[in-house]
């Protein structure tokens, strides 16, 4: 599967592209594990040797707050994703599969949520908790994200229920959640995974949205904290570029990558979709 | 008409649930602090010192009045939807006495005026682009895919800060920051027109090259999908003109295309908050930012729920209109829900 996965170049490079980036977030704080919130030179210091980006606006480091940005940028992300697919999941799984006044009841709870702008709920819920730490702003944007995926999983689970190995895994008396985990999940393991990119990519945005917004994590540095600090500092209209441009670049291609990485398992998975591009 | 009413009672009865939904989250959210919630927002505001401590007892008093808050908790609910569903917002803590709905009108035409156009001709020229690229292929469909691809797929915000970078810093050519020039005053002259213009372009460009590239994108794949079908390579086989069968199939790919419009209307008053906010562009976004910055609850709840409003809305529309086009819709859409 990977060696004709890699074949196609718009996976591979968006991967490549990706690893590069996760490698930087996760390895560079190791290295570098002075504290990133700690004022080091003046306001908007020049890049020099020592400074790789030079200094902020209140005299951070900029590229010690860049790793260790994308390292929190991408947790919370991971946090998000893994929070939303798991609640999408066994939604969808149990209004699909058992149908009747549970598949109402739970479908119609997805539907209110999904007409309720997610934007909303987290402005919301980021006001009322007076402190938020990166773990729980990845809980907040997780828990406001899962309709879509509880849609689309309620759908493949409707259809994959009256499946011949599935009646037949029914009628040999397997248990109801041996059925679920062993002849249903599989067949829709390939359309989780591509939910959980979108999610950890949507997840990552969100954070640097809330954060651009005045409602960032606390006493720790993010992506969006980053370009909500530049932005406020006016790092653009004095020429600090150094400060605002990485974590906008950054954003970019972490989004760019995770959406070209679901595009090309997309076009993997349904060939329909294919066209020699 | 009989199960066309049906069908638009229980969607009526959806989106009333869903805008009660909305408005619980609203309003009990900051009452899950402990404590007196009110005690709370006010304190929270008195420490961190943008309201002086006469105008805290003011606010203190008027949010007392409004919600009554010695009232049990659903009653004060009550209160709140129904000043809700006569158009009252409440007080600002930040701006008192300022009314909300004084704040929000003037900070929605700025929103409106920036995204509304945006969002039209963006839609407009994507599709066409994408329903081309599909039926020429080659060389033009890979650069209008990957361009298209590369827009919809960067965060709208990054995109902002780049041409804000590029134009206004690098190449200094346009305004960096506001609505207008900050010497002016908002009138119907040609000056401030020709003001107001130039902060307009690169908040608009920003956004409508995303919408470009979305579109682009969602059409270029339907209109692939077309291309199979059998009336265009009956089309083809007829030698009809090219542009005769890209708009045969732009008409076909064209129904969900409508919805994404629709939705996107729905979305514009808190579509571009972080636009706003980047190019200090005096609208809801910039508002928001604000009210967050001065704990101004009322205001923040002000614009939540008419986000939620203007998306609740624009979905209802939608499914009121693909009741009217399509009876298979509704009748899977009965099905479904």
């Amino acid at each position: 599967m990977l060696s004709s996965l890699l074949k196609n170049s718009r996976f591979t490079f968006s991967a490549v592209l990706l690893l590069i980036v996760v490698l930087v977030g996760v390895i560079g704080p190791m290295i570098r594990t002075a504290n990133p919130l700690f004022a080091v030179g003046g306001r908007y210091d020049r890049p020099d040797s020592k400074l790789w980006l030079g200094t902020d606006a209140i005299g951070n480091d900029v590229f010690l707050q860049l790793i260790h940005g994308i390292g929190n940028s991408l947790y919370i992300g991971l946090v998000a994703g893994v929070i939303a697919t798991l609640i999408g999941v066994i939604i969808g799984l149990s209004a699909g599969y058992f149908g009747g006044l549970l598949d109402e009841i739970l479908m119609g709870m997805t539907n209110v949520f999904i007409t309720i702008p997610t934007i909303v709920i987290l402005v919301l819920l980021s006001v009322t908790l007076n402190s938020r730490s990166t773990v729980l702003l990845g809980v907040i944007i997780g828990v406001t994200s899962w309709p879509w995926t509880a849609r689309a999983v309620r759908a493949q689970a409707a259809s994959l229920r009256s499946r011949e190995h599935v009646d037949v895994a029914r009628l040999s008396g397997i248990s109801t959640p041996r059925i679920l985990l062993g002849e249903i999940l599989p067949y829709m393991a390939s359309y989780v995974v591509m939910a959980f990119v979108l999610q950890m990519s949507s997840g990552i945005l969100n954070e640097a949205g809330l954060s651009l917004l005045g409602l960032g994590p606390d006493n720790s540095i993010s992506l969006g904290k980053l370009l909500q600090g530049a932005l406020q500092g006016e790092a653009l209209r004095t020429g600090a570029y150094w400060a605002i441009l990485p974590p906008t670049l950054i954003l970019a291609l972490i989004s760019f990558s995770l959406l070209m990485v679901q595009s090309s398992l997309d076009e993997y998975f349904n060939p329909r979709l294919r066209r020699n591009t | 008409m009989k199960p066309f009413t049906r069908y638009l009672l229980t969607k009526i009865a959806w989106y009333l649930l869903a805008f009660l939904a909305a408005a619980a989250l609203n309003f009990f959210l900051p009452r899950l602090i402990p404590g007196n919630p009110v005690d709370q927002i006010v304190s929270g505001m008195g420490s961190g010192g943008t309201v002086s401590s006469a105008s805290l007892q003011r606010i203190y008093a008027t949010y007392i009045k409004e919600f009554g808050l010695d009232q049990p908790l659903i009653v004060q609910f009550g209160t709140y939807l129904n000043r809700l569903f006569h158009g009252d917002l409440g007080t600002s803590f930040a701006n008192y006495p300022a009314s909300v709905n004084s704040i929000v009108r003037a900070a929605l035409p700025w929103s409106i005026a920036l995204q509304l156009p945006a969002i039209l001709i963006g839609w407009l020229i994507g599709n066409v682009l994408g329903a081309i690229a599909a039926y020429r292929g080659g060389v033009f469909d890979r650069t209008v895919f990957l361009g298209a691809l590369g827009f919809s797929s960067i965060p709208y915000f990054s995109l902002a800060i780049l041409l804000l970078y590029g134009f206004a810093v690098a190449w200094p050519i346009l305004p960096s920051s506001g609505g207008y020039n900050f010497i002016n005053s908002p009138s119907f002259t040609f000056g401030f027109f020709v003001d107001a213009l130039q902060h307009y372009i690169l908040p608009f460009l920003s956004l409508v090259l995303i919408v470009i590239g979305g579109q682009a994108v969602g059409m270029r794949s339907m209109a692939i999908y077309e291309l199979g079908s059998d009336y265009v390579s009956y089309e083809n086989s007829m030698g009809l003109g090219e542009n005769r069968i890209i708009r045969g199939i732009f008409r076909n790919a064209m129904l969900p295309q409508i919805t994404g419009l629709a939705l996107a209307i729905g979305s514009l008053v808190g579509g571009a908050l972080i636009t706003e906010i980047v190019f200090s562009y005096p609208g809801i976004g910039t508002t928001l930012f604000t009210a967050i910055g001065q704990n101004d609850y009322p205001v923040i709840q002000g614009i939540t729920i008419l986000i939620t409003l203007a998306v609740l809305g624009a979905n209802f529309l939608v499914d009121l209109s693909y009741g009217f086009i399509d009876p298979r819709i509704r009748a899977s859409q009965q099905g479904e829900r």
